[in-house]
């Protein structure tokens, strides 16, 4: 993993302090040997958590007879044929299923970024009647189990011939019901100085030009972070997809997994193994390229 | 959001107060709120009034809705795998939080506070949080766990031999706790920047009156991080409630062996989308999100008396 210091920099510029204090002592023997240690611990915690992973890595490319009797990491007999196995083992290639979630994913990323960049704007910097209601009523429904609402979704889809498309898992978003992002633009559009807009004003801006020309390009790295929470969850989202997937064309990467476990079961866990990982691919790569945004989100919502 | 916590505690509830409003900004923000408004009305409340319209009926998509008053929560009274549900959820909501906050909040304060490569650990700690709730990484588990799986051959090296740790009743949803556990790297990532708010100068100013590391912990770290420790509380109970993949892809779907992986929501799918006893599974919703909530309330109540706010 390539990753360094020069990662998401906010959160790594050590704390505000007097300048007495970067008089550090010289460090004795003792707590270099503590720092050593500590580290040795972090280190090997590390390599707990990711060994399953790695392990799984490693798997998929072993014959089958040797996956469950290897426990280690190296592999003897080097196997790439679950990956064209497990490609090609469901009714369609499994590229297909991928492109399937990469459409979900991409309607759901759209939505979000219009309609709470919309919704933000109008909490963060307009007045309107109920505006602290409506907002605390926003700020529930980040809370609300989707469990509460699925079986008349799922009724109101059926009823509109929309299972077996994707549109329930796409059109929600258009309609900013990822309250989250909502609360996340408007925390940011907060710390946007309000001179700028009534700059704008006075010039004679109204406030679609003040949204589009001012605040969304301010507002850059709150989109940042909503298109990578948004990927991930889309990606990784299995309850909503599985209810209104059922045609296998039309699987998405989470559901054709699950069928595979099916077909595959007792057969070939090689295959099953790659198709897993190729799974987590994509998010891996957003995480490796975006974990500045992801760190940053998560830790604004919690800091502030 | 800690801060909305805040004052969610203090004013319960919004009240309608109104601020200037010219009709310029009215105009605008019933176009800028007008996604958002339908998606409330036709998204959100109103399915959530339907679904508890449905929760007094029979519905099963075939025939039309009958309303049959409380015969489902009668049926909820005898409904012995309900019953069984609810404990394997709340095993596991509190059993896998609290272990993974301390997990969470323990590892946030050994990295905090100048440690080298803290953004290559914090990296590392946090992907398992991004991946936890995939498929892949439940089908990984079932193979980890399982009677040949890779925990057993560990176990062997020392000799022992494992139990079949997902097809046993009595471990199947250990597995699935550590799993959750396993996921730490977010509440983490929280923690860590609330530690960054403290001050360096409490632990200077205790250092110096000779407070040890373990009493800086309990008189400074704890009650300047309760906000934020109440915080993930909150959050982690109601996300851990809502689980479901991981339960779902150990078990087949079915939520065995025995139903101990038999979570709250997997039931609910089962009753809705397997055997489309909607009204039935709408009644079974409304349970959760009851339950959800008096446990929300509960959280903010018990808060009055731990969680410390400094200004």
């Amino acid at each position: 993993m390539t990753t360094d210091a020069s990662v998401a920099p906010h959160l790594d510029a050590p704390p505000p302090k007097s300048p007495s204090v970067y008089e550090v002592p010289p460090r004795s023997l003792r707590s270099r040997a503590g720092s050593v240690l500590r580290h040795a611990l972090l280190i090997l915690a590390a390599f707990v958590m990711l060994y399953p992973l790695l392990w799984m890595v490693a798997s998929s490319l072993r014959p089958d007879s040797d996956i469950f009797n290897s426990y280690g990491l190296f592999v003897n007999t080097f196997d790439t044929t679950h990956y064209p196995d497990g490609w090609n083992a469901l009714a369609m290639p499994f590229g297909s299923y991928l492109l399937n979630s990469a459409i979900v994913v991409l309607g759901a990323i759209v939505g979000n970024l219009v309609s709470c960049s919309m919704a933000a704007y109008a909490f963060a910097r307009l007045e309107f009647p109920y505006k602290r209601t409506a907002f605390a009523i926003m700020l529930l429904t980040i809370m609300l189990p989707v469990h509460v609402v699925i079986v008349p979704q799922y009724i109101l889809f059926a009823n509109m011939d929309l299972i077996n498309t994707f549109v329930p898992m796409i059109l929600p978003k258009l309609l900013a019901t990822d309250a989250f992002f909502i609360f996340l633009m408007v925390q940011f559009i907060r710390g946007i100085p309000r001179e700028l807009d009534e700059a704008a004003r006075i010039d004679g801006a109204g406030h679609a030009r003040i949204f589009l020309r001012i605040i969304l390009p301010l507002m850059v790295p709150a989109l940042a972070t909503t298109t990578i929470f948004t990927f991930i969850w889309t990606w990784n989202d299995f309850f909503t997809q599985l209810i209104f997937l059922t045609d296998p064309d039309l699987y998405t990467v989470p559901v054709a997994l699950r069928s595979f476990i099916d077909a595959q079961e007792n057969s070939s866990f090689g295959a099953l193994f790659a198709m897993s990982i190729v799974s987590l691919v994509p998010i891996f790569l957003v995480f490796l390229f975006g974990q500045r945004y992801l760190i940053q989100g998560i830790a604004t919502t919690g800091g502030k | 959001m800690v801060s909305e916590f805040r004052a969610l505690r203090k004013a319960p509830g919004g009240s309608g107060q109104k601020g200037r409003v010219n009709s310029r900004d009215g105009r605008a923000a019933a176009v800028f709120l007008a996604p958002w408004v339908v998606g409330l009305v036709v998204i959100t409340a109103g399915p959530m009034l339907m679904s508890l319209y449905l929760s007094f009926t029979d519905y099963n998509l075939l025939s039309n809705a009958n309303f049959t008053g409380l015969e489902n929560i009668q049926r909820m009274l005898d409904d012995d795998r309900l019953v069984k549900s609810l404990t394997v959820t709340m095993v596991y909501v509190f059993v896998s939080t609290p272990i993974q906050l301390a997990v969470a909040l323990g590892l946030a304060v050994v990295l905090d506070r100048g440690l080298r490569g803290l953004a290559l650990y914090r990296s590392i700690f946090y992907l398992p949080s991004l991946l936890g709730s995939s498929v892949a990484v439940a089908i990984l588990w079932k193979r980890v766990f399982g009677v040949d799986g890779l925990f057993n051959q560990f176990l062997a090296l020392f000799g022992i031999d494992g139990p079949g740790w997902i097809s046993s009743p009595s471990t199947a949803l250990s597995t699935l706790i550590l799993l959750h556990v396993w996921t730490f790297g977010a509440p983490m990532v929280i923690f860590l920047a609330g530690l960054r708010q403290i001050p360096r100068e409490f632990y200077e100013a205790a250092a110096v009156d000779g407070a040890s590391k373990r009493q800086q912990f309990r008189r400074i770290t704890l009650p300047l991080l309760s906000p934020i420790i109440f915080f993930n509380l909150v959050l982690g109970i109601i996300g851990a409630f809502q689980s479901f993949t991981q339960a779902f892809i150990v078990s087949d779907g079915r939520g065995g062996p025995s139903d101990s992986t038999l979570f709250f929501t997997l039931y609910l799918y089962q009753q809705g989308f397997q055997n489309f006893n909607m009204g039935y599974a709408s009644a079974l919703a409304w349970l959760l999100l009851i339950i959800i909530a008096a446990f929300t309330a509960i959280n903010f109540w018990v808060s009055k008396y731990w969680v410390f706010y400094d200004n």
